[in-house]
């Protein structure tokens, strides 16, 4: 399987409360999602197409429990390529069915707006401009299967041990 | 090849003979905590069928009471699911309230040796008591109560033996600031400590440290057992349980030895903790809106007393809000027990209930554009407890204390000397 899309650059560090500021904890998913970087770089959620491709660098969502990997997600962001992922964001990735990965060198490896090309076969990412070829860290096969079929509730719903999701309780009367 | 403590806890939980650096880890959950945030309509999904409801407790902590419709209703909806899964431990709104880490501190609700899970990213405070304690999503937590398990990647652990005595004055952030400082973020390793100094070291002191390792992006962050946790441990929770020490050989990805005696106050500059720690002279003078001493770091009735004796017998400077919110209302009340609530209030801080409140700019002190603050709590991200121009510096509860009175930062025991106008 590969993916491919264009370049949105970002450092290190880059927090939950960016993704999912505190004004927006409690929103609806679209309201979550409008919100993306409004702090470090307002407008992005405007440019930002289907199909890109996250780049960024050292640690990459730290912070809290926020479902910032599930906003970029419906940012339309197919994928996540960091130096390193933090640890609870990247169980959310799992949770939400966010392909997050791995890869040492990606962030000096690729500029803003560049093409970046996934093979999750191989674990390799390409930048088909300078040609330089990097190796991806895979991930285990259990939890990349959860990321590729919509995280972990499609799962329970399966198995019948949750129901739908909520409505607006207020909406209801 | 021995194991480290992270290590032997996973193993035991996993059923693994051995759990190594790199191993992803199935285990069974000894005790999943769940908040009000879980059942806020955006976020709760309908669960047909609970694993397990004596290892459920229920907190509510970070809207409390409900500031709002929205909170109430999730409050509601999750009274009713305590009631129809016949959850027993209910912490909710009244004496047994309290932020989650804390009251699942007062009553030892995390055993040694134990697996708790809680969908706040600072669980790992819990640490303290020798558990495997960590942050996960909500749709985690989602598992876990249905199914009874989780998974984590288990990363290399890195130990900190701790040796020497804290200088009079100098606590737990100060320790934090400084391992923040000089060794930066663990993202995907774990924490460990120990070391001759850790006896000196309270329970409070220690669930500081443990509770900042999130901070660190650390998954896990353990202690070492010792008499002083079991006999907390034994007092308030009836149940069995096996501590774990590290294995003499085993292995880490680094160690390292921290000489607690040769620790200044320090205090964090804004917008994160990883290495950007300062000597507090380096900002002394800064003035300020806002002082806040409260969160699961830092609500403890150490940092309470604390607090107390900095501001005894003064005033908060004119224009400066001082915020203090105990960790729980059990705490609150030992505070005022001992006079310290009292002592705050005289000097013109505002008690709060107990709550996440300010840490996170939920609510109950949440900061307008362009306002700086000083905060002995847990995060100092950019926009975390309001507005995104707003500044937060971070230091402990006696630099925090002082600086409220002299309306800048500055050093406890110089309060007086502040330039106040």
């Amino acid at each position: 399987m590969s993916i491919a899309g264009n370049v949105w650059k970002f450092d290190d560090n880059v927090n939950t409360d960016l993704m999912v500021p505190g004004f927006v904890l409690y929103a609806t998913e679209a309201e979550q999602a409008r919100a993306v970087f409004s702090a470090n770089r307002p407008g992005w959620v405007d440019e930002v197409q289907s199909g890109d491709v996250i780049v960024g660098g050292h640690n990459f969502g730290m912070g809290s429990s926020r479902p910032a990997a599930r906003s970029l997600k419906n940012c339309g962001v197919s994928v996540l390529l960091a130096e390193t992922i933090n640890g609870l964001f990247f169980r959310n990735a799992v949770n939400f069915g966010f392909l997050a990965i791995e890869c040492l060198g990606v962030h000096d490896a690729f500029e803003e707006g560049d093409r970046a090309e996934v093979d999750l076969d191989s674990w390799t990412v390409r930048n088909p401009r300078s040609g330089l070829e990097l190796k991806a860290k895979p991930i285990p096969p259990a939890l990349l299967s959860l990321m590729l079929e919509g995280g972990i509730y499609p799962h329970l719903e399966k198995r019948g041990l949750i129901g739908g999701r909520a409505s607006d309780p207020a909406a209801r009367q | 090849m021995g194991m480290t403590i992270i290590e032997k806890i996973l193993a035991r939980a996993s059923g693994a003979k051995e759990i190594r650096a790199g191993d992803l880890a199935v285990v069974n959950v000894d005790t999943a905590v769940i908040l009000d945030t879980n059942f806020y309509w955006t976020v709760r999904r309908d669960i047909k069928r609970l694993h397990d409801p004596e290892k459920v407790v229920i907190i509510y902590d970070h809207m409390v009471p409900a500031p709002d419709q929205t909170a109430a209703e999730a409050h509601k909806y999750g009274r009713e699911f305590a009631k129809r899964f016949g959850i027993r431990r209910f912490h909710d709104i009244g004496a047994r309230q309290g932020i989650s880490h804390a009251v699942v501190a007062d009553n030892a609700y995390a055993l040694p040796g134990s697996v708790l899970v809680c969908s706040d990213s600072h669980t790992c405070a819990a640490g303290a008591f020798n558990a495997a304690a960590r942050g996960i999503g909500a749709p985690d937590m989602v598992y876990v109560l249905t199914t009874g398990q989780t998974w984590f990647q288990v990363g290399e652990t890195i130990r900190y033996d701790l040796v020497g005595e804290l200088q009079p004055g100098i606590s737990a952030k100060d320790i934090f600031l400084h391992l923040a400082g000089i060794y930066g973020d663990h993202a995907n390793q774990n924490i460990e400590f120990g070391g001759p100094a850790l006896a000196g070291l309270s329970l409070n002191a220690r669930r500081t440290l443990a509770t900042m390792g999130a901070e660190l992006s650390a998954e896990f962050v353990t202690f070492e057992a010792d008499a002083r946790l079991t006999e907390y441990v034994s007092a308030r929770n009836p149940a069995a349980f096996e501590a774990q020490a590290p294995d003499a050989d085993a292995v880490y990805g680094a160690r390292h030895s921290i000489d607690l005696s040769r620790i200044e106050p320090l205090v964090a500059l804004p917008d994160t903790v990883v290495k950007n720690s300062v000597a507090l002279d380096a900002v002394a003078g800064q003035s300020i809106h806002q002082a806040f001493i409260g969160s699961c770091a830092n609500g403890t009735l150490d940092d309470l007393a604390e607090a107390a004796r900095v501001v005894a017998g003064q005033q908060v400077a004119p224009g400066v809000r001082f915020i203090v919110t105990p960790g729980s209302q059990a705490i609150y009340n030992d505070a005022l027990r001992a006079g310290y609530v009292q002592t705050l209030m005289d000097a013109g801080a505002i008690v709060t209930t107990a709550t996440c409140g300010a840490c996170f700019g939920g609510h109950m002190g949440v900061l307008a554009p362009g306002e700086i603050c000083i905060t002995a709590s847990t995060r100092n991200f950019k926009g975390r407890m309001g507005d995104p121009t707003s500044r937060i510096f971070m230091a402990s509860p006696a630099t925090v204390a002082a600086s409220a009175v002299a309306g800048t930062i500055v050093a406890a025991g110089r309060q007086h000397e502040g330039s106040a106008t």
